[in-house]
């Protein structure tokens, strides 16, 4: 009898990834719709992607996706240099004071309900007289991105004995040369990890970008939301279905990094 | 005896907690010196506070007369191979054992070819460009070994290296390690908790406990004259008897055994009362009549070449001994009474 | 005295010395741009209302009052509970407890069979339980919406097999948020338990087993107790942002399913906005969490210590 077995447990995962993915399954399906009504079948098209790029809509659809792509690179590049240095200090410092407080601070962003950060950040940019737009949406979007960054590097970091770098000190490495030739290429899958983690998170924001955006400004969310809010047209399931391949080609290369940096764990 | 380390006073604390209480001992040039004790005894602290891995709370270590307790790590002529060997684990062999002579600054041809020269030491020559996952338990020690041993340092430190590798292969690094010493002429500072290992291979070895330095000393006289309790106790087997001490005369004192018997110890400065004796097993033997120690035996255990009698005194103290297991010897039965004889100076008087 | 000496101890490798200069930025980003916000955001809730979504600084307990004292329709009427708010909150709180115990039923064998694959499947398993969450939430929402909607794919298939003979209304019901949120949440569920049923020690489950314990007491005595903080940490990070949300309830949802997140939200759109009474809302719905929260933190600390 084999004790970890428990009849359903099976059906269950089944049925749980059945739900998961059919929604998904079946916009991606319908994206490639060739009939004008959403609702019935008219054959295999790429009409509705060309549409994406050369419609009516295509501006507006271009400015959004220009703006989501710049603020995700530049939201997750800094969210991730300022997690690393806080991961090495984090993992690596000992014991200071003020360490939990700061464990909880690094955390905050991920405890505190997203409209709450997003209505907190409005009020924040308008009393300081700060013009909602490019500007606001980036800083918001690092700060949130900065746990997601910070959890895979400070997991991975954690995972690094400290002998790695006291054998680099021991011969005669400074500080800076062991950080640069031990412990950054032995941490490298988790801060890679932490970027995908923070870029994806900053390209899926909807809330919090819908609070500080400013009139004009859209991200690819926004516009998405905009445009739904009059119906789901088959353009939208092309652009939906893109960013989903995006995200979905994001984590399977995560997936594949951290998997290559488990192999060159000693 | 040129000293080499000179470990003065040395203190460290973790919070509330004290590791060390004032270390001391002097380490010379080209010694073999082990420091042995069991786990949380501070053996693995002083030797890191030495390497630079620690900040030492109090006191000095001196190489060759400099103070380096301040220094950081990569200023100190002293290499170490850690417990894991903690081999870089994203450079081939050849770039682990040549990672020191870069940071030194030696160009890459010389440094390869000192590289070469070094793994040619360990006959690991054939293995330079794999990574260090690809070798063996026994073939990563030597690295490290070759790692550590490249810049041509004052002194080794060598953190438990063979505990991770299997009976064998331990039994024959001993040997290489102890021949390594030799050869290159460097101090090595080698820290462990297995006493065979300690008593095999070292000049000198520190017997520490709870932060404290318990005895220095050959293998002979930490086996053959512990000075207290802890050390006969924790290297070898032995005995350790209640007795009373009448008087001392002249460097000798007249002990009374359990029993009543009275045997005549050497003592260093022992005032009469209440005392131990250490008593190792195989330093008891079996006399018809007329013996030190009156035992009824309990029960005859099977070593192999030897036999171990588990024997207990009148008092209720415990008492085994071996003998050698031949044909020829009668061995008693559980239950009977025998006599024991104490080899001349087997008895030892501890002070503590 | 065992084991104090750190073995892979921090000094010796540097940092030490510099932990400030390297947690100075982390500090400064959520300090200033998180924490002060939160802080404006309390003072906020007690300034008065302007005309067109501004504030006027005189301080009032206005919004909260507004939220909940009423006084009838024209102010004149003694003080009275008012409930219109805290029935959107409690329906909040009910539809995001649904939310987690249907995660709980499906996630907790989901994570127990991935637990209990061979290691090398396993990986695979977590990774395809993973995907969606990674796919943009306002995606997944469309999605479910154009599926379930009234002649959508769901209702269209169940209809040409003959299962039904009008569309099932789903969307705009309390049913459609529900399946949204728990769509939304689910491997929050899966992947702490997962985590803690990886842990576990199958020999315990043996043990029970010898001593005559069916396959389905040892999952009641034993092998729940055991995980327990996995499922407790799984339930919080459902329960937690459902309670929030946004997209789901107001995607799917209408009228009569408005929940907390919308609510916010009305009050920083435009011109009938109200940003006192929202940041009041913001203010009622983190302390509602951190109650949550710190109550989790207790309970996990009160385990650790026992």
């Amino acid at each position: 009898m084999d004790l970890r077995r428990y009849p359903g447990f099976r059906a269950m995962t089944l049925l749980c990834l059945v739900i998961l993915y059919t929604p998904l399954i079946v916009i991606t399906v319908y994206s490639f719709n060739a009939s004008t009504s959403i609702t019935t079948w008219g054959g295999f098209s790429w009409r509705w992607y060309a549409d994406v790029f050369t419609g009516p809509e295509a501006p507006r659809f271009r400015a959004a996706a220009w703006n989501s792509l710049t603020i995700a690179l530049i939201a997750a590049t800094t969210a991730t240099l300022i997690a690393t240095a806080a991961a090495v200090a984090m993992v690596r410092g000992g014991r200071f004071r003020g360490k939990s407080a700061t464990f909880t601070l690094i955390n905050l962003p991920l405890m505190v309900p997203e409209i709450v950060i997003a209505v907190a950040t409005l009020i924040f940019f308008s009393m300081i007289g700060l013009t909602t737009g490019y500007l606001t949406i980036l800083i918001a979007h690092i700060t949130f991105c900065i746990p997601f960054a910070y959890l895979p590097i400070a997991a991975r970091l954690q995972g690094i004995e400290a002998t790695y770098e006291q054998a680099a000190r021991d011969l005669y490495a400074t500080r800076a040369q062991a950080f640069r030739l031990i412990l950054l290429p032995l941490m490298m899958p988790g801060v890679i990890s932490g970027y995908l983690l923070a870029f994806i998170i900053s390209l899926d924001d909807f809330i919090i970008t819908n609070f500080v955006k400013g009139a004009g400004m859209e991200t690819l969310p926004t516009a998405i939301f905009g445009s739904v809010k009059q119906g789901i047209k088959p353009n939208i399931m092309a652009i939906s279905t893109m960013m989903l391949a995006v995200s979905v080609l994001l984590v399977t290369l995560s997936y594949f990094v951290n998997r290559a940096g488990q192999k060159t764990r000693a | 005896m040129n000293v080499s380390v000179d470990i003065r006073q040395v203190v460290k604390r973790y919070g509330t907690v004290t590791a060390l209480h004032g270390v001391s001992m002097a380490i010379g040039e080209n010694e073999f010196f082990t420091l042995l004790g069991p786990s949380g005894c501070g053996k693995t602290t002083l030797l890191r506070c030495i390497a630079g891995f620690e900040d030492v709370s109090g006191g000095e270590i001196r190489l060759h007369g400099q103070n380096i307790a301040a220094l950081e790590p990569n200023h100190r002529p002293v290499n170490t191979v850690f417990q894991q060997y903690a081999l870089f684990p994203h450079m081939t062999v050849r770039d682990n054992v040549a990672f020191g002579l870069k940071m030194k600054g030696m160009g890459l041809a010389e440094r390869n070819a000192r590289a070469g020269k070094m793994l040619e030491m360990v006959h690991l020559s054939a293995f330079a460009d794999r990574l260090p996952a690809q070798l063996s338990g026994g073939q990563q020690q030597r690295v490290a070994l070759a790692r550590a041993l490249a810049p041509e340092p004052k002194v080794l430190l060598l953190d438990e290296p063979l505990s991770a590798l299997d009976l064998k292969l331990r039994q024959a690094m001993r040997v290489e390690l102890k021949q390594l010493q030799e050869t290159t002429g460097i101090t090595f500072i080698f820290v462990t908790h297995d006493q065979e290992e300690a008593l095999t291979m070292s000049d000198r070895i520190a017997v520490m406990s709870q932060g404290h330095v318990q005895q220095i000393g050959t293998a002979r006289d930490i086996y053959e004259a512990p000075v207290n309790r802890f050390v006969a106790d924790f290297i070898g087997e032995t005995n350790l008897l209640p007795v009373t001490v009448e008087s001392v005369a002249q460097g000798v004192a007249a002990v009374t055994l359990p029993g009543g018997h009275r045997i005549t110890c050497a003592a260093a400065g022992m005032a009469p009362g209440p005392h131990h004796v250490s008593i190792r097993p195989e330093r008891l033997s079996i006399v018809p009549t007329g013996g030190d120690l009156d035992v009824v035996v309990e029960r005859v255990v099977y070593l192999g070449s030897d036999l171990q009698l588990l024997t207990r005194l009148d008092s209720g103290a415990a008492l085994h001994l071996r003998m050698q297991n031949s044909a020829r010897g009668q061995v008693p039965a559980p239950g009977t009474r025998i006599g024991l004889q104490l080899e001349e100076g087997a008895a030892r008087l501890l002070a503590d | 005295m065992a084991g104090f000496a750190p073995k892979t101890g921090a000094e010796g490798t540097g940092y030490t010395r510099i932990v400030g200069p390297l947690l100075l930025p982390t500090w400064a980003m959520i300090g200033i741009f998180l924490v002060l916000p939160v802080a404006l955001m309390a003072v906020y809730s007690f300034l008065t209302k302007e005309f067109r979504g501004g504030v006027i600084w005189d301080f009032t307990t206005a919004a909260y009052d507004q939220f909940f004292v009423t006084r009838g329709l024209f102010g004149d009427e003694p003080a009275a509970i008012e409930w219109t708010y805290i029935g959107i909150f409690w329906r909040s709180i009910w539809q995001a407890g649904v939310a987690t115990l249907v995660c709980l039923i499906v996630g907790f064998p989901t994570a127990w069979f991935i637990a209990t694959r061979p290691p090398a499947s396993r990986q695979l398993w977590l990774f395809l339980i993973t995907i969606p969450y990674w796919v943009n939430l306002l995606i997944r929402t469309v999605s479910l919406k154009f599926l379930i909607r009234d002649n959508g794919p769901l209702n269209e298939s169940l209809m040409g097999l003959g299962l039904i003979d009008g569309p099932l209304p789903l969307v705009n019901t309390n049913l459609a948020v529900q399946l949204g949120l728990f769509y939304s949440y689910l491997p929050f569920m899966v992947l702490p338990i997962y985590a803690a049923v990886e842990r576990y020690n199958f020999a315990l489950s043996e043990a029970a087993a010898d001593l005559y314990a069916s396959r389905w007491v040892t999952l009641r005595e034993i092998v729940l107790p055991v995980v327990r903080p996995g499922i407790i940490a799984g339930c919080i990070l459902v329960f937690v942002p459902s309670l929030g949300a946004f997209l789901a309830p107001d995607l799917l949802g209408g009228a009569k399913t408005f929940m907390i997140g919308s609510l916010i939200e009305e009050q920083f759109k435009g011109s009938q906005g109200n940003w006192p009474f929202g940041a009041a809302c913001a203010m009622i719905l983190m302390t509602l969490v951190m109650i949550v929260l710190i109550a989790y933190a207790r309970q996990q600390s009160r385990a650790e210590g026992g």
